[in-house]
């Protein structure tokens, strides 16, 4: 976008709709990569499957970093696995977001105390946009997430230059 | 077979491999010395009257009064009976010879077993640590493990 | 099929090298894939290292631990027994109430409680509701790496009617903490036994609707008969349970031949796995097991709920549980196997020492075995029909 940011530095009547154009394109259609580690992930695949359907929100899993919008952390990061999660979301293009999933990605959870091999919460490694409580969180929890994703989405700006 | 036939026979036949015998506890034990561990095992294995063939569960163990254990729980799919065996040795020098050869399940137990307690099974195929990962210091389930303050520069304490 | 078949063993007959047609000797090298702990089929966090000739499996070295949550050692530092069982429910979070209940009974016989045969039969119908949930995962997920997804739909739309039933008892949907060493944690509520039996009416016939989507479909058969196969002694070497060893044709069925609970006033029968289209102990007859143990649970299920007494579910709970200096070994059969618990008790309010002999751990040992020789795209199935939990598996 560096033509357009160069050009209109204030929001205009161009620049706005152009972003709100551009973000409601993304909102709708935030690829998750398909990927889960705990407990949690069973709750996510049971978002995706028939009673709950994320994918009304457009929210399609995907199998590799490059194709994806965010990222779900669903389930307890180890130390084992805690640089290969670094490495996938190196591999995801931008604009990024990270969803940490139920109490173990954000905090350690059940495991916060005596866990000697548990990532004390996933933003020990990575930036975290979302976090969803819970243990597990309920697939409405998740959905609920999801929508506030989206409104994180709807308020950026691609166009213009951010702060 | 009961146990105290086990016992006896194994006994019989391994003289003062068999240390002792706790035949009045919930599940009776028999405790073996570690360095012939494998030869008892193949004997409770093959012979006609026991085929021990199927290793229940291997879990290594801190008795925390400077001993390192292995406990074997057995069973026959033959006749149905169970055993468990037990070896002990010092924390300075942790060594039981591998049945993997014997039982192939015992292959990973035994990797597990090396892997949070530090028990050493000799002529193991292959002794790496198999839930930690490779640089991991230490073995945790021992009594006096202390967590590291930080592991590949993430802090690892709440 | 046969022409390449042929041709596949005569490459694999001079490995290092290969005649083209012109003449010329090619070098061949074997090549290390690795798959995985990001993959979207190795069903969590398991890590594959592959050592292929061409397609054909030469090796394969799992990596596991990608899901260490130290379950052992936070058994050792709670403040009580009751508090180790929402961390057994973490093990196996595709059947927690399975874990439960193993971890249960093994204390009840280290305390040398008897609990009330309401508790007993209650116990029976939740694990056997979770063992129905829980294949449900397996052979939906099984479906999704055979390619085809719409089998996943239709399990998990029925799991979902199961997870009601376990959140109108508990509140929870996945992971319970109900099943309490000497009880229970509350009564079942009032319409729950309605509206279980409203379950059954409505499973059963899903069963067969399933089995012609997927168990019977050309192309899933083709894909998995004849593809990893264990045989009998292998099984028993490697310590196998659970279906995966039943359906090697051995049959072995805790529930029968280790007794615990009340499953023997029922009529049921453990599966065992034919050979119906290919050979005895191959990835389609561990489906199959799977699919018919569905079946067999359904039955237990409505005998229970026909027969399930009245009666205090916390009547026989300890207030302090204190057992004495001590060890016991007792398994149980959870949907993946045999789920034992060793605990040593040194006469304190803690455990000094416990450890769980999973299933699954067990059960993947045994993948190296069945799948050398197979084809590339073959792993993923085979790894699918062994059907683990990497909560489990590494604990
Ligand atoms: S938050 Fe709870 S449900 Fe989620 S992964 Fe952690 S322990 Fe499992």
């Amino acid at each position: 976008m560096g033509l357009l940011d160069k050009q209109f530095q204030n929001g205009n009547v161009l620049v706005t709709s152009l972003d709100t154009l551009l973000n409601w394109a993304r909102l709708s259609s935030l690829w998750q990569m398909q990927w889960g580690l705990a407990c949690c992930a069973i709750e996510m695949m049971a978002t995706s499957a028939s009673n709950f359907d994320i994918m009304r929100f457009g929210v399609i899993p995907r199998a590799t970093p490059r194709q994806v919008d965010v990222l779900f952390v669903a389930g307890t990061v180890t130390l084992k696995m805690a640089s290969r999660i670094k490495r996938l979301y190196d591999q995801m293009a931008e604009p990024r977001y990270v969803l940490s999933m139920g109490s173990c990605a954000n905090c350690g959870g059940p495991y916060w105390e005596h866990g000697y091999h548990v990532l004390k919460g996933v933003d020990r490694v990575i930036p975290v946009d979302v976090y969803v409580p819970g243990c597990p969180p309920r697939p409405e929890a998740l959905l609920e997430g999801i929508i506030k994703l989206q409104e994180k989405v709807r308020k950026e700006s691609l166009v213009k230059k951010s702060a | 077979m009961t146990a105290e036939q086990v016992f006896t026979s194994l006994k019989a036949k391994f003289g003062d491999a068999v240390l002792e015998a706790k035949l009045d506890a919930l599940q009776p034990w028999i405790l073996v010395v570690p360095e012939r561990m494998k030869e008892v095992a193949l004997f409770l294995r093959d012979d006609p009257a026991m085929q021990f063939d199927y290793l229940m569960c291997l879990s290594g163990m801190d008795y925390n009064d400077g001993k390192l254990g292995v406990v074997y729980h057995l069973f026959s799919t033959v006749h149905r009976h169970k055993i468990v065996l037990k070896v002990q040795c010092a924390k300075e020098t942790p060594h039981v010879q591998s049945v993997s050869a014997v039982w192939g399940t015992a292959n990973w137990h035994e990797r597990e077993a090396y892997d949070l307690l530090g028990i050493i099974f000799d002529e193991h195929p292959d002794l790496r640590r198999i839930l930690l990962p490779d640089d991991w210091g230490g073995y945790p389930l021992r009594k006096d493990y202390r967590v590291p303050e930080f592991y590949n520069g993430v802090k690892v304490p709440y | 099929m046969n022409g390449s078949k042929t041709l596949l063993t005569s490459y694999v007959s001079q490995p290092g090298e290969i005649k083209t047609s012109s003449g010329k000797t090619l070098r061949t090298d074997e090549m290390i894939i690795n798959m995985g702990p990001q993959h979207p089929s190795t069903h969590g966090v398991l890590r594959l290292e592959i050592v292929v000739d061409g397609e054909i499996i030469v090796d394969v070295i799992p990596h596991i631990g990608y899901l260490h949550r130290c379950f052992e050692k936070h058994a050792e530092h709670m403040t009580n027994y009751q508090q180790v069982i929402p961390y057994a429910d973490r093990m196996d979070y595709v059947a927690a109430m399975n874990m439960e209940q193993g971890y249960a009974v093994a204390m009840e016989r280290m305390l040398k409680i008897e609990v009330p045969e309401r508790v007993e039969y209650i116990r029976v119908i939740m694990a056997e509701l979770q063992r129905i949930a829980s294949h449900l995962v397996a052979v939906g997920t099984f479906g999704i790496d055979a390619g085809a997804f719409t089998p996943f739909l239709y399990a998990f739309h029925d799991r979902e009617r199961i997870l009601d039933l376990f959140e109108m008892t508990c509140g929870a949907r996945l992971l319970y903490n109900y099943i309490w060493v000497g009880g229970l944690s509350h009564d079942l509520p009032p319409q729950f036994i309605d509206k279980a039996k409203e379950f059954c009416k409505y499973y059963r016939p899903r069963i067969k609707e399933f089995n012609d989507l997927l168990t019977y479909n050309e192309i899933f058969v083709k894909r998995t008969a004849n593809v990893g196969v264990l045989p009998k002694d292998v099984a028993i070497n490697y310590a196998c349970s659970g279906p995966m060893l039943r359906a090697s044709g051995v049959n072995w069925d805790l529930r029968r031949d280790d007794p615990y609970s009340v499953y023997d006033r029922f009529e049921w029968e453990p599966q065992v796995g034919k050979g119906e289209m290919g050979t005895v102990g191959d990835t389609w007859d561990r489906h199959i097991v799977r699919m018919r143990e569905i079946e067999q649970s359904v039955n237990i299920i409505e005998q229970a709920l026909a027969g399930i007494p009245e009666g205090n579910v916390q009547a026989a709970i300890p207030k302090r549980i204190r057992p004495e200096r001590g060890e016991i070994y007792a398994r149980t059969e959870a949907p993946r196997g045999e789920i034992g618990y060793y605990i040593v008790s040194d006469g304190s309010t803690t455990p000094f020492r416990v450890k769980a002999r999973s299933p699954a751990f067990v059960n993947l040992s045994v993948l190296p075995e069945i799948s050398r020789g197979a084809m590339l795209a073959d792993l993923v199935l085979i790894a699918a029909g062994v059907d683990i939990v990497l909560g489990e598996v590494d604990r």
